[in-house]
């Protein structure tokens, strides 16, 4: 692990509680790890576990989401609805090899600015001592075994690339 | 506005507000960077965005550059994304084509490194660039607003909100817990600084209230359930039982006098329990409605059912029904102001002052009845010994100011504390000392009336009071309540024996302000106050549309500021109904039903019933006037054929990818 | 008369059903034969690499190719044919998702072989003989192809055209793509022939799904007697139809099983398993977490459930903690 590694973090923060709470922090300059990168959804009940897997996928160590406490999502349920599917994303994930710490879910609430800070910078220490997750950097290790025979002539497309992305492209 | 060529052409602009961004990123290496990004046509950085010019520049390049996307990265959406819309919408292209990246709040304010700041806003921004690629022109529907507001607690807030809003022509339901409406207000003798009677400023307006054809006033009744959205709540008011009827009973409290119970035995809740009711009571004269009610609890009849009900037989105008029920009423309403006022800090939560223990302590709000000529003792400042105080305490900051119980300052005790001071004084002639951390009389008047108070000959210690104690060390303390006080100025403890100690109790947000605000859908700050949109620019908004805050449910505050706050919350519940409409964000989601198996997913998921499914079509579908955007329908369909515009699969899928581009 | 279009058939790391499928098109293979020239199909036919070899370059309109890549010989006739073929069509959710040869990208190469040589209970390998990539015996040399550390759908490893999937694909979508072949009337590249709306749509239980399944519990088809008219989901069994593209004609349903996912996602979803997890999860009728692990108990492996056919495709690819051999590394 490189000395200087700085984990990446993508966090899918609720647009009333935690996007909110994060704004507070702000406000209040409560300064904090610049690991994260905050994506913005309205809901945590938006946050698809595609979008999970996607993050991990290109490169973020550790994915963070934020929602309103029980009780309190502005939806009314959103916030169970995402809290079900986590609980089995991370078994799944612990299944697949993910680490426990590098996806967490969090309530943080529209007051709780210092929770921003204090679950990001919690949790930048806690992926640097696990260290790079780097999926890219895996895919392109075990291609390593496939790379050293010839490719179609059509190259274009990387061997990893999804076919439903390029049906998207091909429909776009 | 696609040129004609569907080529992506992006106008990039990073504001610098001031230093507050450019003093921690990089904001000219950032503009020159996303001149570099794909689509990229225009890229600047500019002092400040939001100014007049910094906009003009936005619609410059719309019309110049034929711009068909804007990205800002400048402060939080929330704050400045309708200014850049409006904006872009102004030079003619659809708002919903730009998009503001938050640098300000999730970057330059904190972060230090300016290194890793500024690369992180890079990242932010090749996100939001990605992103607003697969932006679609997005039209925002028109709801009606229904002209009736709801308001939600009877005290001076409430009241101002109710009678501002009626004035206009706006019919209102103001609907109070308690019996009677005028809130704390109505317990208080004197009003800061002025030393006007509160009663003689505050019954008017109750009157007022009772009598204007637009309000409709509902007391001992509660706020059950709230459903729908701004302009559509739909109300469902708990009315309780007051076992009279109140169209019939006019408060001639002949029945009072006639109670089987001929001493009213009972604790009166109104005077703070220092004096006695009877079972069928009103809370006091100026009560309104002015009616009388029946408490259960106390009541004979209710009781063992063998009372001979001598009330009924003297109401001449047979206002008496035992068979009362609680019953509901549904309301419509287009907007809802939430005035539901503050409790009390309990002392007895902060043992070392005795209270409880010691029967000469007492609370400032049992020292407002005791002062008031209404109140249990017709004004008369007596002691529960019945004894006139030679000698009063009053402890400031009484669960506030403290980590024990509250951090926040309370706002209005040292000047009530003043206020309750020069009355002891006026009205008992004893010494009054005043015990204080800091004394904070900032307002108009208020120092003036700090510094009259020091003329008087009112004591003022500096120090936290450390002990009230009935232990005499001398025999001048014999049978004296003591306060054991560093005095911080004079640098030394002071043991000062009085004969009343008065607790200058902080404010504490509503014991039920937690099931309030889930049911009016609003969110509370940290010590549970309900919280404003924004603190200083929408301060009696919250994040839920058509809810409005007035008063100290908000916070503490005194009366000036929750007349004021009323007034402004009014204001906004009336700009919003005057207009007739609102706008809706167009996020809402949308099935193709090409592509839609009828799975039936997402039909349990939704919390406003907004998909149903067609039995013709034997596909679900979503009523985009009752959908309120959350997404989770989105999430959750296993073939990925419900979409959200401005949130779609593709825009997140191109900021995750982005965000993650720089590797 | 013009010379009628060359079509070649392969398997890889298959089970070989797929190529039950071509002859399952029963007469209607009379019309394929009729209307192509089959120049490859060494199940069926005798064939060997060097003949495919020797034609030219894109002379083969259409190669139909079954499996998942798992060997390197597999690799290597991957791109031969890729080479050869103007079209190039994965067959089958092996060679369209990984398929169930893809569950292998749970574990390491060496815990496969481990397993398959040593600690199976069927094994008895007291010798502990494993295979070699090469072996001398005597003056002969004997080579088997590489085993790769990981399985690959075919796009993973040479471009593809269309997909034609299920496990295995049913004659009347084999038949239907021949057809548009031979009408030139092709769609995108990269399209996926078969319908592209979930597998619902056409199953016959549809209409008996309560529209407010609030999950209390979920079973596997072992573990109770399951209703044939009422939905599988409201059964509390998984049922992938929902996440999986139809086409099938629920053949899974029709035989009183739930289905199991293999023609993969629709077009619009990335990822099969995380959006049916998605889509189940957000019903389950708990809210508390205790509550929710209990009624997930009943789901005790997400990966071979969601992921049966499309490990390979899913977003991870694979058990991403697997530190491959060395012999890998260093080659």
């Amino acid at each position: 692990m490189p000395e200087t590694f700085e984990p990446r973090i993508v966090a899918f923060f609720c647009n009333w509680c935690t996007y909110t709470a994060a704004d507070l922090a702000g406000v209040s300059r409560m300064r904090h790890a610049p690991n994260a990168r905050i994506i913005r959804l309205m809901c945590s009940g938006r946050v698809d576990p595609q979008f999970i897997l996607e993050a991990f996928a290109r490169g973020a160590d550790g994915v963070l989401i934020g929602g309103c406490h029980p009780n309190d999502c502005h939806y009314i349920e959103g916030n169970y609805k995402c809290l079900r599917r986590f609980r089995l994303l991370r078994r799944m994930l612990d299944d697949m090899g993910v680490e426990e710490k590098r996806c967490r879910l969090e309530w943080i609430s529209a007051s709780e600015g210092d929770k921003v800070k204090r679950v990001i910078n919690e949790m930048v220490e806690q992926l640097k001592a696990l260290g790079p997750l780097d999926l890219p950097g895996r895919f392109r290790d075990w291609d390593k075994e496939v790379a050293e025979l010839e490719h179609a002539a059509s190259a274009a497309s990387a061997p990893c690339d999804c076919h439903a992305h390029k049906e998207e492209a091909a429909h776009a | 506005m696609d040129n004609g060529d569907g080529k992506v052409r992006i106008g990039f602009y990073v504001c610098h507000c001031g230093t507050n961004i450019a003093g921690t990123v990089d904001v000219a290496s950032v503009a020159k960077y996303a001149a570099g990004l794909p689509g990229v046509a225009v890229s600047r950085d500019y002092k400040y965005m939001c100014s007049d010019p910094g906009q003009d520049l936005i619609g410059e390049d719309i019309r110049e550059h034929g711009l068909n996307r804007i990205v800002v990265a400048a402060c939080s959406p929330c704050l400045h994304e309708a200014t850049f819309r409006t904006a872009t919408a102004r030079a003619g292209l659809n708002p919903f084509f730009c998009h503001l990246v938050n640098i300000r709040e999730h970057a330059s304010w904190v972060h230090s490194d300016r290194a890793a700041a500024t690369a992180k806003v890079y990242d932010l921004i090749r996100a939001a660039c990605g992103r607003v690629r697969h932006h679609k022109a997005l039209e925002r529907k028109r709801v009606n607003v229904r002209p009736e507001v709801l308001v939600v607690g009877g005290g001076i807030a409430g009241i101002q909100a109710a009678l501002t809003v009626a004035e206009s022509g706006k019919k209102v339901y103001l609907v109070e817990r308690e019996p009677t409406i005028g809130g704390h207000m109505a317990m208080f003798d004197k009003t800061f600084p002025t030393l006007d009677c509160a009663a003689c400023i505050l019954t008017p307006k109750m009157s007022q209230v009772k009598a204007h054809p637009n309000i409709t006033l509902w007391t001992y009744s509660e706020v059950a359930a709230v459903e729908g959205f701004v302009g559509n709540f739909k109300v469902k008011v708990r009315r309780k039982p007051r076992y009279v009827n109140e169209e019939a009973c006019v408060g001639c409290m002949e029945c009072v006098d006639a109670c089987i119970y001929k001493e009213p035995k009972f604790e009166d809740e109104f005077n703070q329990r220092l004096g006695k009711r009877k079972p069928v009571y009103m809370s006091f004269p100026q009560a309104t409605p002015k009616v009388v009610q029946i408490d259960p609890e106390t009541c004979l009849h209710f009781k063992t059912g063998k009372c001979k009900q001598p009330c009924i037989a003297s109401c001449s105008r047979n206002a008496f029904d035992f068979n009362q029920e609680e019953r509901f009423e549904d309301i419509d309403v287009g907007a809802i102001i939430v005035a539901t006022g503050f409790k009390p800090f309990d002392p007895a939560r902060s043992p070392k002052y005795g209270y409880g223990h010691f029967p000469n302590v007492y609370t400032s709000l049992e020292v407002e009845r005791l002062v008031n000529s209404a109140g249990p003792t017709g004004g008369e400042v007596v002691m529960r010994d019945g004894r006139k105080p030679k000698s009063v305490g009053i402890v400031h900051c009484v669960g506030s100011r403290n980590l024990q119980t509250n951090r926040w300052c309370s706002k209005v005790c040292c000047m009530y504390s003043l206020k309750l001071a020069h009355l002891i004084k006026e009205h008992t002639h004893a010494e009054v000392y005043n015990f204080y951390i800091d004394m904070r009389t900032p307002g108009k008047g208020y120092e003036e009336f700090y510094n009259q108070l020091l003329e008087e000959g009112v004591h003022f210690i500096r120090g936290k009071v450390a002990e009230v104690t009935d232990w005499a060390m001398t025999p001048e303390e014999e049978g004296k309540l003591v306060m054991r006080v560093e005095d911080t100025l004079a640098g030394f403890v002071r043991r000062i024996p009085v004969d009343m100690v008065v607790l200058a109790v902080g404010l504490e947000p509503q014991a039920d302000a937690q099931g309030v605000r889930r049911m009016f859908n609003i969110s509370c700050s940290s010590e549970g106050f309900f919280l404003e949109r924004h603190p200083k620019l929408a301060p009696v908004d919250t994040a839920t549309d058509g809810v409005y805050l007035a008063g100290a449910c908000q916070g503490p505050k005194d009366i000036p500021d929750s007349v004021a706050q009323a007034g402004a919350a009014a204001a906004q519940a009336m700009a919003l109904i005057d207009k007739g409409y609102i706008e809706m964000e167009p996020n809402a989601a949308f099935i193709d039903s090409e592509e839609c198996s009828g799975c039936k997913s997402c039909i349990p998921l939704c919390p406003y019933t907004a998909i149903s499914f067609d039995e013709v079509t034997v596909k679900a579908t979503i009523n985009e006037a009752l959908c309120k955007g959350c997404g989770t329908c989105v999430a959750a369909c296993p073939s990925g054929s419900i979409k959200q515009n401005l949130f779609e699969d593709v825009e997140i899928f191109s900021e995750i990818e982005e965000v993650l581009a720089n590797a | 008369m013009p010379e009628k279009p060359k079509v070649a058939f392969y398997w890889c790391a298959s089970c070989g059903g797929c190529e039950e499928s071509v002859v399952d098109l029963a007469e209607d293979i009379l019309m394929v034969v009729e209307n192509v020239e089959i120049v490859f199909w060494p199940v069926a036919m005798d064939f060997k690499k060097k003949d495919v070899e020797a034609m030219p370059d894109g002379s083969i309109a259409a190669c139909f190719l079954n499996g998942a890549i798992r060997t390197e010989e597999q690799e290597e006739m991957a791109h031969l044919l890729r080479r050869k073929s103007k079209v190039l069509i994965a067959y089958g959710a092996c060679a369209h998702l990984g398929g169930i040869p893809a569950l292998a990208n749970q574990f390491s190469r060496e815990r496969v072989m481990e397993w398959a040589y040593d600690k199976c209970p069927t094994v008895t390998n007291a010798k502990g003989t494993r295979p070699q990539v090469e072996f001398k015996d005597g003056a002969r040399t004997a080579t088997l192809p590489a085993f790769r550390n990981v399985v690959r759908a075919l796009d993973q490893v040479v471009d593809v055209d269309y997909y034609i999937p299920g496990c295995a694909p049913t004659p009347k979508l084999l038949k239907d793509a021949v057809v548009a072949l031979l009408s030139g009337k092709l769609p995108p590249k990269g399209t996926t022939l078969a319908p592209d709306i979930a597998l619902c749509d056409e199953c016959p239980r549809k209409s008996s799904k309560p529209t407010d399944v609030g999950f209390a519990e979920f079973r596997r088809p072992h573990m109770a007697e399951i209703d044939p008219n009422l939905c599988m989901l409201a059964q509390g069994f998984v049922c992938m139809g929902p996440a999986t593209r139809g086409g099938c004609g629920a053949l899974c349903l029709n035989g009183n099983m739930p289905c199991t996912g293999c023609f993969g996602p629709t077009s619009r979803v990335r990822d099969q398993g995380a959006k049916i997890l998605s889509s189940i999860c957000s019903s389950i009728a708990p809210k508390d977490e205790a509550g929710i692990d209990g009624v997930l108990e009943g789901i005790p492996d997400p990966v071979g459930t969601f992921y049966r056919y499309g490990l390979a495709r899913c977003l991870l690819r694979r058990r991403v903690d697997i530190k491959d051999g060395a012999e890998v590394a260093a080659k």
